[in-house]
């Protein structure tokens, strides 16, 4: 066990203020640590959720770099401000009445800011989850929304990519409906699902389940313990 | 690549690596009936009586539930009935939601179908839209869809699974609804994993006889709730952010008419009154019961059900809580992430800080749980973190060791990925690993329609209890916020029609606070807690309480 003095201390600055933490804290649990106590800027604390955007800048040197607070560990000498909020817009749609094979570039309609995009990358490496993220922008803009959709899938819209973008592209907006027209429009949907569907319309499984529920603890038991399993594939 | 563990773990490292060698060769001996039996009863978070109490007041008294939970169920209103004002109404709406996350956003979209306009929805949640366990889920959702699996096997398999504590007409709801919110999902366009043929790739999950588990990747759950939200936001559904309910209203008679509820920011309270009040507030995993780590979102602390229990509804199997044998207790970064039993199947033994084999690896997960804890807080043998928590060695280096180079890095590619982020080669450095809560199996008791007993009250969601029994499957969860959801949504929109606007009074805090007193309950704890407390200790014994002005 670690005696107190044996935790090296070092300093973060937040907002401007120093404050002394112990090493290994994430951004996170540093601020929480010196005292802070999060109401925004504080979700899933498990890098889901893209709540914790943080922007910040490490000693002695001039760039500015983006994470998430709950994923990333504090380092002696770090400038650090969390963002609360992200004010960006998104345009509404109804995903039953667009058409991908009816409608030329339906992303491009809706986000028409992405033709200005001048592939400058700055989106992509701000990226906390690693997103070749200008690809799918320049993807939708060329109407290839499987590969915007396939792309663009580990994104958890914390927002870094357009707070930083030149061309105020809302990325991480744009991605979400391209996902959602692969889902609808572009995969192929299940065959058996649709067959089971069916076969619950049709009351196939009700005999069975009136039987079930009825059944005491020592009669189901009994069926549980005779489930036959699948064979490993 | 810099060395992700601080100077003082390095030393227990180096006596693990001492040890290593010569543990490589044994067999540790599985423990017999009653020495699992014992170890359970005195370790098991679920078996420890002192972890549990019997409630002294309200609709479920006499019944057991975690501390941490007794706490906070008996304990007066955070706010005072007589300093809040009923008669300005706020919000009037036909159905409040009390919770943004998938059970909540679920309900939102059924009622929308079922007939009530968006503008006469209100979400209210306590963080931003989708902040919630719901987003976490990685493994995937079941549903019985493929040829040689049915909806009665599903049903089996979760009856054993709960040790036969689930309610059946819950659980048929769940296994018979589950291919069609499959279907409704391939409407919303959320992604699966496919084969070339469209069919879904399904995987087995532990208690499954058949291969069930449909997944979107790693990231099932967040495609989910993304998917949801942005449906919702074009349904243009009112949302509330970081404004959760504090408490509930009701009229004379009991019957829920809306809720308070507190902007976090301003601390103003708003009044919504609502024909149908919907509670979809999640799990609990932030009490920390029996303060272990949790694979929970921040705002997970059980806040529905304090405000459900105090009008009056009942609580289902809130005695057991899912725990994890290895969740990762370090780094931080990572704590509570469920570090996969394919390590220990590969041969990856338990160490403690000693460099001690100290149990065997394939014990079954409750016991191999309890003696993890056993180690850390009974022997007092594990590692302390720099957060201060504990946890014991999982030696994955010993698998190249047993089975060659470049086993670990051929099968566990997601883990080393995830701990080389943090400067952790799990190729020659063991992970540090401790049991994590992990769900919430009991809540608030609903019928199949997701009506509670509390006339104007509907819930859905992990707040509830009663479909899975004393245990979940995995798999289980995602479905379940979507079945009930669905449900709750179209129940609380069906109700509206009969319902007529209630009148609103917090008459049931001061009965509740009334019953606190005539059991003698003295407390300075008041609830639902809302946020947990994570500041500094140090920084608290300095807290001034002034509010500043401006």
């Amino acid at each position: 066990m670690p005696e107190e003095k044996e935790k090296k201390m070092i300093d973060i600055y937040v907002m401007g203020r120093r404050y002394k933490v112990p090493e290994g804290l994430t951004i996170m649990t540093a601020l929480e640590y010196a005292g802070y106590k999060y109401v925004r800027g504080c979700g899933c604390r498990g890098g889901f959720c893209g709540a914790c955007s943080t922007v910040y800048r490490n000693k002695e040197d001039y760039k500015l770099k983006m994470d998430l607070a709950c994923q990333t560990a504090v380092e002696d000498g770090m400038f650090l401000v969390q963002l609360p909020f992200v004010p960006s817009v998104r345009t509404m749609y109804e995903v039953d009445e667009v058409n991908p094979e009816k409608d030329d570039n339906i992303l491009l309609e809706h986000y028409p800011e992405i033709a200005r995009c001048v592939s400058c990358n700055t989106c992509t490496k701000a990226c906390p989850q690693d997103i070749e993220v200008m690809d799918y922008v320049q993807a939708s803009l060329r109407g290839d929304i499987d590969r915007a959709a396939s792309l663009s899938f580990d994104c958890i819209q914390c927002g870094l990519c357009s707070i930083r973008c030149p061309a105020d592209i809302k990325h991480y907006h744009l991605a979400q409906e391209a996902r959602r027209l692969k889902g609808k429009y572009i995969d192929t949907l299940s065959k058996q699902l649709k067959e089971r569907v069916k076969e619950l319309d049709d009351y196939v499984y009700d005999e069975k389940f009136k039987e079930l529920v009825k059944m005491t603890k020592e009669e189901i038991k009994k069926v549980y313990d005779k489930r036959e399993f699948q064979k490993g594939e | 690549m810099a060395d992700g563990y601080p100077e003082y773990m390095r030393k227990s490292i180096a006596r693990l690596e001492s040890t290593r060698e010569e543990r490589a060769k044994i067999n540790f001996e599985r423990m017999h009936a009653d020495e699992s039996d014992k170890l359970l009863k005195k370790y098991h978070p679920d078996y420890r009586e002192e972890g549990k109490q019997k409630l002294k007041i309200g609709a479920s008294k006499g019944e057991k539930v975690p501390l941490e939970l007794l706490a906070l169920l008996e304990a007066p209103s955070l706010i005072d009935p007589s300093k809040i004002n009923l008669d300005q109404i706020d919000y009037d709406v036909d159905i409040l939601i009390i919770g943004g996350g998938g059970a909540g956003t679920v309900a939102a979209l059924w009622a929308i179908k079922e007939g009530i306009s968006p503008e006469n929805i209100l979400i209210a949640t306590k963080l931003r839209h989708g902040d919630s366990n719901s987003m976490m889920a990685q493994g995937g959702i079941q549903a019985a869809d493929k040829k040689e699996d049915s909806p009665v096997q599903h049903y089996l398999d979760a009856m054993g699974g709960g040790h036969y504590t689930n309610e059946p007409e819950l659980l048929e709801a769940l296994t018979t609804d589950a291919p069609r919110l499959i279907k409704w999902h391939e409407e919303l366009g959320i992604l699966y994993d496919r084969d070339e043929d469209g069919e879904f790739i399904e995987l087995p999950g532990g208690g499954t006889s058949r291969y069930r588990m449909h997944s979107s990747g790693d990231y099932t759950g967040m495609e989910l709730m993304r998917v949801m939200r942005d449906e919702s936001r074009n349904k243009d559904v009112p949302v509330l952010e970081f404004a959760p309910a504090v408490e509930l209203l009701t009229d004379k008679d009991g019957t829920v008419t809306g809720a308070l509820l507190m902007n976090l920011e301003t601390n103003e309270y708003y009044v919504v009154r609502a024909k149908s009040t919907i509670l979809a507030t999640g799990g609990f995993g932030r009490l920390h019961v029996q303060s272990y780590p949790t694979s929970n979102h921040y705002g997970a602390t059980g806040d529905g059900l304090i405000m459900g229990y105090r009008v009056g509804v009942p609580l289902k199997d809130m005695d057991s809580v899912q725990y994890h044998p290895t969740g990762a207790a370090f780094p931080e970064q990572v704590l509570g992430l469920l570090v996969t039993e394919k390590v220990r199947s590969l041969g990856a033994q338990p160490v403690n800080d000693d460099g001690e084999l100290f149990v065997n690896p394939l014990e079954p997960r409750d016991v191999e749980a309890a003696s993890f804890i056993r180690e850390c807080y009974g022997r007092d043998k594990g590692i302390e973190t720099p957060t201060g928590m504990k946890g014991v060695w999982l030696d994955s280096p010993l698998i190249d060791v047993l089975k060659g180079e470049g086993t670990v890095a051929k099968n566990l590619p997601a883990m080393v990925r995830q701990y080389k982020r943090f400067n952790i080669d799990i190729t020659k450095d063991p992970m540090l690993v401790f049991p994590t809560l992990h769900y919430q199996n009991g809540g608030l008791a609903i019928d199949k329609s997701g009506a509670t007993p509390v006339a104007g009250l509907f819930a859905c969601g992990e707040v509830t209890g009663g479909v899975h029994g004393k245990n979940r499957l995995m798999g289980n969860s995602l479905l379940d916020f979507n079945v009930f959801g669905k449900r709750a949504g179209i129940s609380a929109a069906r109700h509206v029609a009969k319902a007529s606007k209630g009148k609103l009074t917090l008459n049931h805090i001061e009965s509740y606070d009334k019953a606190l007193r005539s059991a003698g309950i003295d407390t300075e704890t008041a609830s639902p807690l809302l946020l947990p407390e994570y500041r500094g200790k140090k920084v608290l014994e300095r807290h001034l309480d002034i509010e500043v002005t401006l």
